[in-house]
């Protein structure tokens, strides 16, 4: 598996550690309530198919969210976690 | 003897003025320079090599490649031995010692030939149904036995200790197999200037043209092969890669490559194999077509060959069949028989299923089939069934032909699916489904050569295209353009036992059993019957496998499938996939910088992490690590000690915005840290649960030094970069770890002061401050803080004056009548103070579980707030505390349970558990650390420490987890 950080340009997956689903950066507010809290902690879609989610590339040190698809393994887009509000 | 079977003048990759000796089961044969372990035998008359994975049947070699089924040795090197041993891949050397294997007694007189006397009873399924009853004989009697008897090769039962290697490529164009079609893929891929790799698992390039050796432009095909290897050697875009097996086909462009680097010679410095990590932009599968063989009874005697195998055994080693018969469904059979016929091998018959009309130079058999073989432990003759009657015809060697399937498991490896292709009887690729691989000549399933060139040149140009190379003209060379013709033929009907998957035993009546018995899907029958499970993979087998089971069934073979192809496609050896990994190659090591010191004074190393730290520092007299840790506790609490703690995470904060971004990954509030200060904090994951704890230093306004554990320091960068990138992106911070950049010691003691004196440091500092200086010229950090509960400094230099300072602060504690003290002491120290480790903070505890729920700040958010509210989090928590025995001379142990004192010890009655113990000489006794419900409720009740494990159970009074010095005044004062 091969991912392309933005930084660094096209690298083995030796490189990056896998934190999860891009769920995670969805934040809810501190009063958003203990469901949305739950929600946000551990309820997850295990999709076939398209699918986001967040590696960091660790000789960057950049958080990327990463759109790929588990049917075919295609890796459709990968964009730099910090810049997506930008 | 030698030449009894060598073919004079012929043997394309032998050099007959360079004799070799070898051994095969202690024998001594000779061979020539270039033989492989198969040619040489072969040469030498030596037709059986092996016995057989089930019935223990005498075998000898089927093919001259890597899809050898049968002929599977064992290499002996010296102490090692390598099992199950391609003879076709195995090349001569020197002394090279080949032994056969999976046999009781001598390879002529196996003793568990007996097994082939039971066949009947042997058949597929066997195992399932015969040893199921009485259950307690399976490991006692049946496993050990069926153990003893099948299986193939063995191993040493030794660690193998020769040198292996691993190395990654990267290319434009990775080019598979160099036959026609990938020769001249790598000729126009080369010429356009891509960087190309060229990966042949054969000794050299040629392909099937070093077998068949047809005519291209008017000369011997090796000559062509010549001169193409000629200009792609001239090209330094060009790699080629010999002796690599293509192993398995990844996402994105990347393969994994075996590379036998060594195996051909004596053994010596150079590694014996390489695995090939290769990232290709775009890539060409040349890999060819593999022969089947036919199925009829008795078709596994040593001399029962594949047509190509006969034909690259004459070719390239100039091994002598003759005389000779062949049996083909196709006239790619039939061609091997006149190529054959022309350069002199003696053809007995040509035996063909098809009702041809051809007159030859040899006695042909159309309609026929070949209903039986004699001869047992080399074949002597074969029965012909023809229209005339049944003829029984002396042969040395019997060829099969079965037809040709294109060779791609590589093509499926990411999932896509083959077709049936029923003008070829085989399965072939669909267009477009390997995008980013091309498919090219046999392996595409083009069988002649002149379409495998045109073919291997137009897949380059389809590369060439998608990687924007342009490529230059490639004229492609006269060569034979034969049609091909195959009838769907695959098995004899003649009673008798016909095998199907030669290296495991399988014949025609398993798969027809199989099918009887409801396996009749493709990946149950496999499984059913062990076809194509052996080490070959069923390369040559499973098509006429599956075509006897869609015969069975009445499904048609399309409609029937073919089992998934998976990698590896040849077997790979767990030492070159794991090379580099053994011993200290298994994981980094990382040194502090007083590691040498420690060594010299005799100190033990524990690993923590991947740092390796000094566990205590022995000294003359001292029996064991107690009694050395119980003296470094006492230097601490009475005189000074000094420790490395430079392995402590260190990661430097800064920017305008720092302090805010503190203030949201730590509970509690750092922004109001003075410049001067240092501040204990505690950072939760944002499920609640506690990740870390560590010091915050204000260096400056904008500048703050985080440490965190050492086990926790990589993962609490991780976090930190998270919540930045994630969160607050747009805040004015910057993080960088600087565990490495600093060498930090801890002094701790009542003379903590003296010690530092004698190095010329007047500290003036309060608790929980820090402040720069300069050591002789070197700028240093001096913090004020304490993880022994005594007066405590820490010392941070760059990494490089790290060794020199810890010589003289060893030296001046010493002179101080105080030393070294190592992570035994420190663990007991922190523990008489109710410190804490990941023992305690291990993930599943809160910040109130362990009684510092007041360090989370009501007045602000921070990572992990909202979710330690979950009332889960808050009520009926286990909590921190500490446990003393009630009878001071009995020890503790870590991971007991606590139980009340009169309950039993089950998991219903279960009150918490033991993280951390530590002897204590301050206190006189064993002390513990656990979480216990309601625990700090429970102080002074007496309840009881179960453990399990060592089957021991101590009365310990809950006390508070701070034993020593409660009120802290020993490190403030």
């Amino acid at each position: 598996m091969r991912l392309s950080c933005p930084c660094c340009g096209p690298r083995d997956r030796r490189e990056f550690t896998y934190y999860g689903a891009a769920d995670y950066l969805d934040r809810p507010a501190p009063d958003a309530g203990l469901d949305a809290w739950d929600s946000y902690l551990h309820l997850r879609d295990n999709p076939a198919g398209p699918t986001r989610d967040l590696w960091y590339h660790d000789p960057c040190q950049s958080w990327l969210q990463v759109e790929r698809d588990t049917v075919t393994h295609a890796i459709h887009s990968v964009a730099p976690v910090a810049g997506r509000r930008a | 003897m030698t030449r009894a079977y060598r073919f004079p003048g012929k043997g394309l990759l032998i050099d007959r003025a360079r004799k070799v000796q070898f051994t095969f089961d202690g024998r001594v044969f000779q061979g020539f320079h270039g033989d492989t372990l198969a040619s040489a035998l072969l040469a030498n008359g030596q037709r059986l090599m092996a016995r057989s994975f089930k019935y223990h049947r005498p075998r000898g070699v089927m093919t001259a490649g890597s899809e050898e089924p049968s002929a599977l040795v064992e290499i002996h090197e010296g102490a090692q031995q390598t099992p199950n041993v391609r003879a076709t891949m195995q090349e001569i050397y020197e002394g090279l010692d080949a032994r056969s294997q999976n046999r009781l007694g001598s390879l002529g007189f196996d003793l568990l030939a007996v097994n082939d006397r039971l066949s009947p009873f042997l058949g597929a399924g066997f195992y399932y149904k015969t040893f199921m009853w009485p259950r307690a004989f399976w490991e006692k009697l049946y496993e050990p036995a069926i153990r003893r008897a099948a299986g193939l090769g063995r191993l040493s039962g030794r660690a193998d200790e020769a040198a292996y290697e691993k190395a990654f490529a990267h290319c434009d164009l990775l080019i598979i197999g160099a036959g026609p079609a990938g020769l001249m893929s790598a000729l126009t891929a080369g010429r356009a200037g891509a960087d190309v790799i060229l990966a042949t698992e054969d000794t050299q390039p040629g392909g099937r043209l070093l077998s068949d050796q047809p005519v291209i432009d008017g000369q011997p095909a090796p000559l062509w092969v010549d001169s193409v290897m000629a200009e792609l050697r001239s090209l330094p875009n060009i790699r080629v890669m010999t002796r690599t097996t293509v192993t398995g086909r990844y996402d994105h462009g990347t393969f994994g490559a075996l590379e036998r680097v060594s195996l051909h010679k004596a053994p010596g410095e150079a590694p014996r194999e390489c695995f090939w990590r290769i990232v290709a932009r775009h890539a060409i599968l040349a890999s060819g077509a593999l022969e089947r063989p036919l199925a009829h009874p008795d078709n596994d005697r040593p001399g029962v060959m594949l047509a190509s195998g006969v034909s690259a055994q004459f070719g390239r080693y100039g091994v002598d069949p003759g005389p000779l018969v062949i049996f083909s469904n196709n006239d790619s059979g039939l061609q091997t028989a006149r190529t054959l016929t022309a350069q002199g091998v003696e053809i007995a018959a040509y035996v063909d299923p098809r009702p041809i009309a051809v007159t030859e130079d040899f006695p042909v058999y159309p309609e026929a089939q070949i209903t039986g073989t004699r001869g047992r432990l080399g074949l002597r003759d074969v029965a012909v069934r023809h229209k005339g009657g049944t003829s029984v015809i002396a042969a040395r060697t019997l060829a099969l032909a079965g037809g040709w399937n294109p060779n791609i498991a590589l093509a499926c490896h990411l999932g896509a699916r083959p077709v049936w292709e029923p003008v070829l009887q085989s399965f072939v690729m669909p267009p477009g489904s390997t995008p980013g691989l091309g498919i090219a000549g046999a392996a595409g399933g083009l069988l002649s050569t002149r379409a495998a060139l045109i073919d291997g040149r137009d897949k380059a140009l389809t590369a060439l295209s998608a990687l924007d190379l342009r490529a230059a003209v490639t004229d492609i060379p006269q060569a034979e353009d034969t049609p091909y013709a195959i009838a769907p033929f695959w098995a004899v009907d003649a009673g008798g036992r016909a095998w199907l998957d030669f290296a495991n035993d399988v014949t025609t009546k398993d798969v027809k059993l199989a099918a009887q018995e409801g396996f009749t899907a493709v990946e149950h029958m496999k499984r059913y019957t062990t076809q194509g499970m052996a080490p070959d993979q069923g390369k040559s087998s499973n098509v006429a496998a599956l075509a006897v089971l869609a015969d069975a069934t009445g499904q048609g073979i399309a409609e029937t499938g073919l089992t998934t192809y998976r990698p590896p496609y040849g077997p790979v050896s767990i030492a070159a996939l794991g090379a580099g990994g053994r011993g200290e190659g298994f994981a980094p090591v990382r040194r502090l910088t007083s590691d040498a010191k420690s060594r010299a004074m005799g100190a033990p190393m524990i690993e923590a992490g991947l740092w390796y730290r000094p566990s205590y520092f022995p000294r003359p007299g001292e029996t064991g690590w107690r009694e050395a840790c119980d003296r470094e506790v006492r230097l601490v609490r009475v005189k000074a000690g000094v420790a490395d703690v430079s392995s402590l995470g260190k990661i430097d904060v800064q920017g305008a915005d720092a302090g805010r971004f503190l203030d949201f990954v730590y509970t509690n509030t750092m922004s109001s840290l003075r410049p001067g200060k240092v501040r204990y904090g505690l950072m939760l994951r944002e499920d609640g649960f506690v990740m870390d704890d560590g010091t915050c230093a204000r260096l400056g306004p904008e500048h703050f030094l985080v440490t965190t554990t050492t086990s926790a320091a990589g993962l609490v960068m991780r976090h930190l970069d998270f919540v930045h990138q994630a969160f607050c992106a747009d805040w004015d911070v910057r993080l960088l770890s600087v565990t490495e950049a600093w060498a930090q010691f801890s002094v701790a003691g009542p003379r903590s002061k003296e010690v530092l004196g004698r190095l010329g440091i007047t500290p003036g500092l309060p608790f929980m401050g820090w402040r720069g200086l300069s050591l002789n010229g070197v700028p240093a950090r001096l913090f004020r803080i304490s993880f022994s509960g005594e007066e405590g400094y820490e010392i941070a230099v760059p990494t490089r004056y790290g060794a020199a300072l810890f010589d003289a602060l060893v030296a001046a504690a010493e002179a101080e009548e105080g030393g070294a003290y190592g992570m035994e002491a420190l663990n007991v120290l922190r523990v008489e103070k109710g410190f804490l480790t990941h023992a305690e903070i291990h993930g599943r505890v809160t910040a109130g579980d362990v009684g510092l729920g007041r360090m989370v700040s009501d007045a602000k958010d921070c990572i992990g707030k909202a979710a330690a509210q979950r009332p889960g989090l808050v009520e009926n928590r286990e909590q921190l505390v500490g446990l003393m025995p009630v009878n001071q001379g009995e020890d503790l142990s870590a991971g007991a349970h606590l139980y009340n004192e009169k309950d039993p010890a089950e998991r219903a009655f279960n009150q918490g558990y033991v993280t951390s113990v530590a002897p204590s000489p301050t206190l006189g006794c064993w002390l513990g650390l656990g979480f216990l419900k309601n625990g700090r409720a429970r102080h002074g009740e007496v309840i009881r420490l179960d453990d399990g494990l060592r089957r021991r159970a101590v009365l310990v009074e809950v006390r508070d987890p701070v034993f020593f010095d409660p009120d802290g005044g020993r490190m403030r004062d």
